[in-house]
C-alpha cells in the first residue's frame, strides 16, 4: 500500500508544507545526483573512475527527500551505494568524484575508494560495504544521542537485500528495545544484485512486512516521489526527536543502471526499465514545480548551473595527483602511523 | 595493597574507568542485573545505573556494531562478547569494520572502544566455547591486542585499553578468573605494548600469555629446581603493540627462546615473533627456537583430553630440558 498524500495537486503558486525554497532544494539535490552520477559513468568509460561503482540513477527521490529533511547535526550512514546520500548532504562533488577517481583531491584521499564515501563534517559517517554492518553502527550512535541528550538523529539507507541479513534484524530489535532515535530505511529497488528480491524473500515487502516483528510501523512509499519521501521522513524526524524511538521506512524505487558498474542488467524483463523511468523522480519532480507555479527558467537556471559545477568538478579531478606515497601506512593507529612493534 | 581475584580485578577496573569518565559505558549479554555469566561485572549495574551498564539481546553483531557507532560518535564503549569463540559470528566489525574505518576515511573516523571477552579452555566446554583466539585479532592491522595474566594486569590493562584511541582487543582467561594477586590500593593504570619479565634467569627465555604464563613460571622453578636451567620468563601481556625490545633483549641475554601458546598450532603468536627473533638476533640463538603449544586440533570436552591439549608445566619442562640438552 503506497501512502498518497492528500496535500499534493495542482495548487500553483501556493506554499505548502514543503513550500518552494525547500522544493527548489529539493529538486537541485536530485539534479546533483543525477548529473553527478551520470559523469561518474561517463568517466568510468574513459577509464577514470576505478576499481567498482554503484550509482544511484532513479533512486536521487530518496536521498534528496530525506536530506530535505534532516537537521545539521544530524547523522548519515550509507551503503556501496552511497554518493547519492553523500552529495545530498552538502558534500562537494569534487570531493566525491575524486574520490570514485581515486585521486588526491578525494574525499578520503583515495584511501576509500566509491563504496566507502564518508565526510563527517557533513554528518556522513560513512559508507559501508558489507552488507547490512552499518545498521548496528547507527544504533550506537543514536545510543551515544540518548545516552548524552544530544538531540540529533541518526539515518540509516540500505538496499533490499540488506533485509535477508542478520544484522539487520539484531539492528532493527536492539534499536526498538532500546527506542534509539534511528531512521532506518530500505530503498527497495526490486533487485538484490542480480536476484529479484522477491524470488529469495518470504514477504513481498522485505522491509515493511517485517516491521511487526520488532514492534514497529509497517510503513511503504512511493520513493520516487521527493514529496512524498520528504513527509515521510519528516514525520520519522519529528518521532525520534521526540523520543519515539527509531522507524524503518520503505520506500520503493528502482536504478535505472545495474548493480555495479560491471552488470549491464540484462536480467530485467523487457519494458520494465521503461515503465519505471515514465516515473522518473526528476521528471516527476519538475512537473510538480510547474503545478506549483515555478517558472521553467528557475528550473532551466538550476540544471545549467548544477551541470556547470559537475563539469567544474570533474575537470578538477582530471587534473588532481594521485595520493602520494606516505599514506599508504598513515592512519591505520590513531598516532597516525601502523607502528605494531617497538 | 589487597589480595582481589583476577574475576573481581574485571568489575573493579571497569568501575575504576567508569567513575573517572562519564562517557565509559558498559554492555553486554547478562552483564548488568545478572553481573555477568562468570560473576566478573557483579556490582556494576547497582553502582552505575541502567544508562550505563546495559544488558543486551544474544546479538553479537548489533553488541559490537552499537560499541563502534558509540565509539564513532564521542562515548568510550566497553562491549563483552561473553565467549571470545562468539567473535565468529560478528567478526565482520572485528575485521572489516571498527579496525579499518580510521584508514578508509583517511583518519576521519575514530574507534576507542574496549572489547571485553573470555578467552581460553580449562572449563570442559569443548570446541566451541574454550578456544585461544588472540591470534585472530592479532592478525587484523587497526586494532590492539592483550592478554593480562595476574588480577594486577587486569585493571592496569583494562585502564589502558579503556583510554587508548584505538580500538582494543582484551582477552580474559576464564581459567584465570578464580586465582588471586596482590593488587595495590587506589587507580592502577598500565601501558599497552609493554612485556613483563616475571622471573629472571640466564639459561633461556620462555615467552608466555595468560593461562600459560603461571605454567611458564611453574615449569621454570622445576627446570632450575631438577635440571639447574635458570629460566627467564617473559609475560608478552600485550600482542598488539609488541614489545620486541623486552623480547630481544631476554634473547641477547639468555641465547634460547622457547614459546608457550595456548592457541592451536598454526599462525599462533609465537610464530610470528619467533620469525622476528630469525630475523634480528639469529647470530644472538644458540640453538633453534621452540614453540610449545596446543596440537592443531579443536579442543575436546573431555577433562582427561583437554588437560593434556594444552602446555603442560610437564610438557614444558620436558621440551626445554630436552633442547637444551640436545
Amino acid at each position: 500500500m503506497l501512502k498518497t498524500p492528500a496535500s499534493d495537486g495542482p495548487r500553483a503558486g501556493i506554499n505548502d508544507d514543503i513550500g518552494e525554497e525547500r522544493r527548489l532544494a529539493i529538486y537541485r539535490i536530485q539534479v546533483e545526483i543525477r548529473e553527478s552520477e551520470q559523469r561518474a559513468f561517463d568517466l568510468f568509460l574513459q577509464n577514470l573512475v576505478k576499481g567498482t561503482s554503484h550509482l544511484s540513477l532513479g533512486q536521487e527521490a530518496v536521498a534528496a527527500g530525506f536530506a530535505a529533511a534532516m537537521k545539521p547535526g544530524d547523522l548519515s550512514f550509507c551503503t556501496y551505494r552511497g554518493h547519492a546520500h553523500t552529495l545530498a548532504r552538502g558534500v562537494p562533488i569534487e570531493k566525491v568524484l575524486g574520490e570514485l577517481m581515486q585521486r588526491d583531491n578525494g574525499l578520503m584521499r583515495g584511501k576509500g575508494g566509491s563504496m566507502h564515501l564518508t565526510s563527517a563534517e557533513h554528518g556522513v559517517l560513512g559508507s559501508y560495504a558489507i552488507v547490512g554492518a552499518h545498521l548496528p553502527i547507527a544504533c550506537g550512535a543514536a545510543l551515544r544521542a540518548q545516552y548524552k541528550g544530544e538531540g540529533d538523529v541518526t539515518v540509516c539507507f540500505f538496499g533490499d537485500g540488506t533485509t535477508n541479513i542478520g544484522a539487520f534484524h539484531e539492528a532493527l530489535n536492539f534499536a526498538s528495545v532500546w527506542k534509539l532515535p534511528v531512521i532506518f530505511v530500505c530503498e527497495n529497488n526490486l533487485y538484490m544484485e542480480y536476484t529479484p528480491i522477491g524470488e529469495v524473500t518470504a514477504v513481498e515487502h522485505p522491509a515493511a512486512d517485517r516491521a511487526a516483528g520488532y514492534g514497529l510501523e509497517r510503513i511503504v512509499v512511493d520513493g520516487n516521489d521527493a514529496d512524498i519521501v520528504y513527509r515521510a521522513a519528516a514525520a520519522a524526524y519529528a518521532k525520534a526527536r521526540a523520543g519515539g524511538g527509531p522507524s524503518l521506512i520503505e520506500c520503493m524505487t528502482y536504478r535505472h543502471s545495474g548493480h555495479s558498474r560491471a552488470d549491464p542488467a540484462k536480467y530485467r524483463p523487457e519494458g520494465e526499465l521503461e515503465k519505471w523511468k515514465q516515473r522518473d523522480p526528476i521528471k516527476l519532480y519538475r512537473e510538480r514545480l510547474r503545478q506549483f507555479g515555478v517558472g521553467e527558467e528557475v528550473v532551466a537556471a538550476i540544471d545549467a548551473d548544477v551541470r556547470r559545477r559537475v563539469d567544474e568538478a570533474s575537470e578538477k579531478c582530471k587534473a588532481a595527483p594521485p595520493p602520494p606515497l606516505e599514506l599508504l601506512t598513515a592512519d591505520v593507529y590513531a598516532d597516525g602511523g601502523f607502528a605494531w612493534r617497538n | 595493597m589487597a589480595e582481589l581475584t583476577y574475576r573481581d580485578a574485571v568489575a573493579r577496573g571497569i568501575a575504576q574507568e567508569m567513575t573517572r569518565d562519564p562517557d565509559v559505558i558498559f554492555f553486554g549479554e547478562d552483564v548488568a542485573k545478572p553481573g555477568g555469566v562468570f560473576k566478573t561485572t557483579v556490582g556494576l549495574y547497582e553502582q552505575f545505573g541502567p544508562k550505563r551498564v546495559r544488558d543486551c539481546p544474544i546479538s553479537e553483531q548489533a553488541i559490537l556494531g552499537a560499541a563502534m557507532g558509540a565509539a564513532m560518535t564521542g562515548l568510550k564503549p566497553i562491549a563483552e562478547i561473553m565467549f571470545s569463540d562468539f567473535f565468529a559470528v560478528c567478526f565482520d566489525y572485528i575485521a572489516n569494520e571498527f579496525s579499518k574505518s580510521r584508514y578508509m576515511s583517511n583518519g576521519q573516523l575514530k574507534c576507542p572502544l574496549v572489547v571485553r571477552t573470555a578467552n581460553g579452555a580449562g572449563s570442559r566446554f569443548g570446541a566451541q566455547h574454550s578456544q585461544s583466539v588472540e591470534n585472530w585479532a592479532m592478525m587484523i592491522p587497526g586494532l590492539k591486542v592483550v592478554a593480562p595474566s595476574s588480577p594486577r594486569d587486569v585493571i592496569g590493562l583494562l585502564a589502558a585499553a579503556v583510554r587508548d584511541p584505538d580500538p582494543v582487543i582484551f582477552f580474559e582467561h576464564k581459567s584465570l578468573y578464580p586465582i588471586k594477586g596482590e593488587v595495590p590500593d587506589g587507580e592502577i593504570v598500565d601501558r599497552l605494548g609493554s612485556a613483563s619479565i616475571v622471573r629472571a634467569g640466564n639459561d633461556a627465555t620462555i615467552l608466555a600469555l595468560a593461562l600459560m604464563v603461571p605454567r611458564a613460571l611453574e615449569a621454570a622453578e622445576k627446570l632450575k629446581r631438577e635440571h639447574g636451567i635458570d629460566c627467564e620468563v617473559v609475560d608478552v601481556r600485550s600482542l598488539v603493540p609488541l614489545d620486541m625490545q623486552t623480547i630481544l633483549g631476554s634473547v641477547a641475554r639468555t641465547h634460547r627462546l622457547f614459546t608457550v601458546e595456548e592457541n592451536p598450532r598454526l599462525c599462533g603468536w609465537g610464530a610470528e615473533i619467533v620469525s622476528i627473533v630469525a630475523d634480528e638476533a639469529f647470530y644472538d640463538l644458540d640453538g633453534p627456537p621452540v614453540r610449545i603449544t596446543t596440537p592443531h586440533i579443536p579442543l575436546p570436552a573431555a577433562d582427561t583430553l583437554e588437560d593434556v591439549a594444552l602446555p603442560t608445566v610437564e610438557r614444558i619442562v620436558d621440551r626445554v630440558h630436552r633442547s637444551m640438552n640436545a
